[in-house]
């Protein structure tokens, strides 16, 4: 019997705006022991159809159709019976583990209050069962981290708690909403290892919700591609990475970005750097930020800095940008010290740097509208211009980012987030730089959006000859744009050098971990990466 | 409100957009009544007058302490003035110094809260304990203490209502800046070269405009309340101008003789206006207080 039957499902939610349907006639199953992946990109309604299985709809939401987890219905079910079947027959794993533990409270206490929400123990067995789940779930020395708060763990640590939370009661069925979305790869390699073995030794169904083609091809048995709201493809794995029949499906997956297995670098050119780190430091009260970092970027070159959270990617592209200054060592841009121009040299130095920063909501002023948005630098460098050359000038770069004009007296709020960000890439290029820092450009958006933003950049960067900085935690992404490459970790740079010698012959061992961590959508090629980086030893340090 | 957006932003759903400002904020009852109170006492007090005229500045000792009556609605006062007349021209003084004395120390401590924050660093260190110290001390006591000494006009008391009230608008904007001044456009800005005047002119003050109308919603109320308390100390405006804390000091002692209608109107009318603010601020910030608006 399925543990998970969902037939016609609909939900609507009623806004300030009138009614949104979120999720039209959804029909699946899992079955005991089974992974279903649900995959969409952002509004298609893929979460919204996993809180529906929780009853976990928030309150202006309708639903209809029917759900049953285990044989009990969830759709119109009363609170009561909800609150009994969460946590024991079904269970969920949230994307921020941050967000999902309470930080006041130690992992352990959390855990057992989850083992005694169900079931008649006494308190020190809940505290043994706790210790027990961490230890299932990988976490070393349990006894110890049970007394744990959860700011004294790894962000990886906290997801194997969340994690530990979710099977306490052995459900039956476990929903998880991009568990490995926050994670670095090399984190996201181990929890899926976990959740795959979890679910084998238990049988539990999973019902995975994720927009990463590549977690898919890792984890999921079946599949089930969601786009606005429909359910537009169902099958197995292989059959749908490989085989893809509906068409919306087959350019998802050929948006995504792969790694590639061999190529060869282009020539490196001579040109003085527009952009020269040299061995610089950065502290940030007691934490090393950057410990002797030293880089250049060269002319229509493209430099990709790349390494997981916390080693100091973003702040050495913040370095370059004179917004964190160096404890120690030096910053040349231009073939001019950075640290040393004062006032109105360096506002000149800078009027030569473009900037394309993550998030494409936070990017943008609300308040303007995009041509000033984009006229901004202008105003600042460019104070003679008259009104109508700037028109001219905002109008030629909207068309540069293919953005239509119409656009102009829009808002920022009216606009994609792969729009916002081609704002953002207008608003860098107006001035005509030189060199344009792009930090994690589309690590927000949707991968379809993704490659269209990334192809403008490469575009303009052959027409334009601008230099570019561009940092990345998708090691796809940086083979396929940047021609050299900078790991980076704790702050120092672990190796350098031309992009495909780097990234296919790496000579660290933890470029060849991370390398071997990130997932392709290609599920038979991942099964057999999955052997490699086994036999690769990667540890459960996480 | 806010907690249904943005569970529906986080869950992915199609971009929403809110309803305009001035929807979202006509449907809080609430609020709308305190605009019609305030705009009501406003027209009352500066309207008013010229339709009721009564002569407030000469006293008619053959006309004190007369109950309502056909030709003075409200009584009239212990020195002969009309009552309700009286409310009118106390009303003047008090909605005039709270309104500016509310607003001076929203932009006094506008502009120190946004410097603090922009610069950061020692600059916010001391700035920020020079609010601390002014918050422990309570503002009324220095306020007396003044008054006390200088006896002000109705200027004075609007300059020196809003050297005391500046405070907590200004802690309220240093925050709003601390998260500002983070925000990936105003990184930008710097990193290409704009300067710091830009960066707080163009993005930064705006920006805050919420915080800064709700925070001078209840600066307002606030001003009111402590104009009414100086007044009702002796120490406000002088007689024979008046305000309706005065009033109601003047009307205190004629309260135990029954007359009511020397301190009742004054007190309810003071009552009214503090609370209309009160949900006024209320509703702006309900109204303003959107999430993933950008």
């Amino acid at each position: 019997m399925n543990i998970l039957e969902i037939a016609d499902l609909g939900v609507t939610f009623s806004t300030d705006t009138g009614d949104v349907p979120a999720v039209r006639e959804v029909s699946l199953h899992v079955r005991p022991g089974e992974t279903l992946a649900l995959v969409g990109e952002s509004g298609s309604g893929k979460s919204t159809v996993a809180l529906a299985t929780m009853g976990l709809l928030p309150g202006n939401a309708r639903a209809s159709g029917r759900v049953t987890v285990d044989g009990t219905d969830v759709v119109g079910a009363p609170e009561a019976a909800l609150a009994r079947l969460r946590g024991r027959t079904a269970s969920m794993v949230f994307q921020e583990p941050a967000a999902a533990l309470d930080p006041l409270t130690r992992v352990g206490s959390q855990i057992a209050e989850v083992v005694r929400n169900h079931r008649k123990v006494s308190r020190s067995e809940a505290a043994r069962a706790a210790v027990d789940l961490l230890r299932r779930v990988g976490i070393p020395e349990p006894e110890r981290r049970a007394s744990a708060f959860p700011f004294q763990l790894s962000g990886g640590q906290r997801q194997r708690v969340v994690i530990a939370m979710a099977i306490a009661n052995s459900p039956a069925l476990l929903v998880a909403d991009e568990p490995t979305t926050a994670l670095d790869v090399t984190v996201q390699a181990e929890i899926l290892d976990l959740l795959r073995r979890l679910a084998a030794d238990s049988g539990t169904g999973v019902l995975l919700v994720t927009h990463n083609m590549g977690v898919v091809a890792d984890f999921a048995d079946r599949v089930a591609v969601m786009l606005r709201g429909e359910i537009v493809e169902t099958g197995s794995v292989e059959d749908v990475l490989l085989r893809p029949r509906h068409e919306y499906t087959r350019s998802l997956l050929s948006a995504v970005p792969r790694l590639r297995l061999s190529g060869t670098d282009a020539p490196a050119t001579q040109e003085p750097p527009v952009v020269r780190l040299s061995d610089v430091s950065v502290r940030f009260g007691r934490v090393r930020a950057l410990d002797g970092v030293s880089f250049d970027v060269r002319p229509g070159d493209t430099v990709g800095l790349v390494g997981e959270s916390g080693s100091g990617k973003s702040t050495a592209a913040r370095v370059a940008l004179g917004l964190v200054a160096p404890a120690a060592g030096s910053v040349s841009l231009f073939g001019t010290d950075l640290g040393r121009a004062r006032g109105r040299a360096r506002r000149a130095l800078l009027s030569g740097v473009g900037v394309v920063l993550q998030d494409p909501v936070a990017s943008l002023d609300a308040r303007m509208s995009v041509a000033e948005c984009v006229a901004e630098p202008l105003r600042v460098h460019r104070r003679g211009m008259a009104s109508a050359e700037r028109r001219a000038r905002v109008a030629e770069v909207l068309e540069l980012v293919r953005l239509p004009k119409e656009l102009a007296n829009r808002g920022p709020r009216e606009l994609s987030g792969g729009q916002r960000q081609r704002v953002s890439l207008a608003r860098a290029l107006v001035l005509r730089p030189r060199l344009l820092v792009a930090d994690e450009p589309t690590s927000a958006l949707d991968v379809s959006v993704q490659r269209t933003v990334l192809e403008v950049i490469a575009e303009l960067q052959r027409e334009l000859g601008f230099a570019c900085l561009l940092v990345s935690h998708d090691l796809a992404v940086v083979q396929e744009f940047a021609r050299r490459v900078v790991v980076l970790r704790d702050g120092r740079i672990e190796e350098q050098g031309p992009t495909m010698a780097t990234l296919l012959h790496p000579e660290t061992e933890y470029t060849r971990r991370l390398i071997a961590a990130v997932p392709v959508p290609d599920p038979v090629l991942q099964r057999q990466r999955r052997e490699n980086r086994a036999a690769l030893g990667t540890g459960a340090g996480a | 409100m806010s907690g249904r957006v943005e569970t529906a932003g986080r869950w992915g759903l199609v971009a929403q957009f809110p309803a305009p400002l001035g929807a979202r904020f006509a449907r809080n009852k609430l609020a709308v009544a305190g605009v019609s109170v305030v705009g009501l006492f406003l027209l009352f007090c500066f309207i008013g007058p010229l339709l009721y005229s009564t002569d407030q500045t000469h006293t008619d000792l053959t006309q004190v302490n007369l109950p309502p009556s056909g030709s003075h609605w409200l009584g009239t006062d212990a020195v002969g003035h009309d009552q309700l007349g009286r409310l009118m021209y106390g009303g003047q003084v008090s909605l005039l110094v709270g309104l500016t004395a509310g607003v001076l120390a929203t932009v006094i401590g506008t502009l120190w809260g946004a410097v603090a924050g922009y610069a950061g660093g020692w600059v916010d260190a001391v700035m920020m304990r020079v609010v601390d110290a002014g918050i422990a001390i309570p503002a009324l006591f220095i306020l007396l203490v003044v008054s006390a000494i200088t006896s002000p006009g109705t200027l004075g008391l609007i300059v020196i209502l809003g050297l005391v009230s500046w405070l907590v608008p200004s802690r309220l904007v240093r925050a709003e800046t601390l998260t500002l001044k983070n925000r990936d456009y105003v990184l930008t800005l710097r990193a290409t070269g704009g300067t710091h005047g830009r960066a707080i002119r163009r993005h930064i003050l705006p920006n805050s405009v919420s915080t800064i109308v709700v925070a001078a919603t209840f600066q307002i109320a606030d001003a009111i309340l402590l104009v009414a308390y100086v007044s009702y100390l002796g120490l406000g405006v002088q007689p024979p101008k008046t305000d309706w804390g005065g009033m109601l000091s003047a009307g205190l002692t004629a309260a135990y003789s029954g007359r009511w209608w020397l301190i009742v109107p004054p007190g309810l009318a003071i009552i009214l206006v503090v609370c209309a603010f009160n949900a006024i601020g209320d509703g702006l910030r309900d109204a303003f207080d959107v999430k993933g608006r950008g």
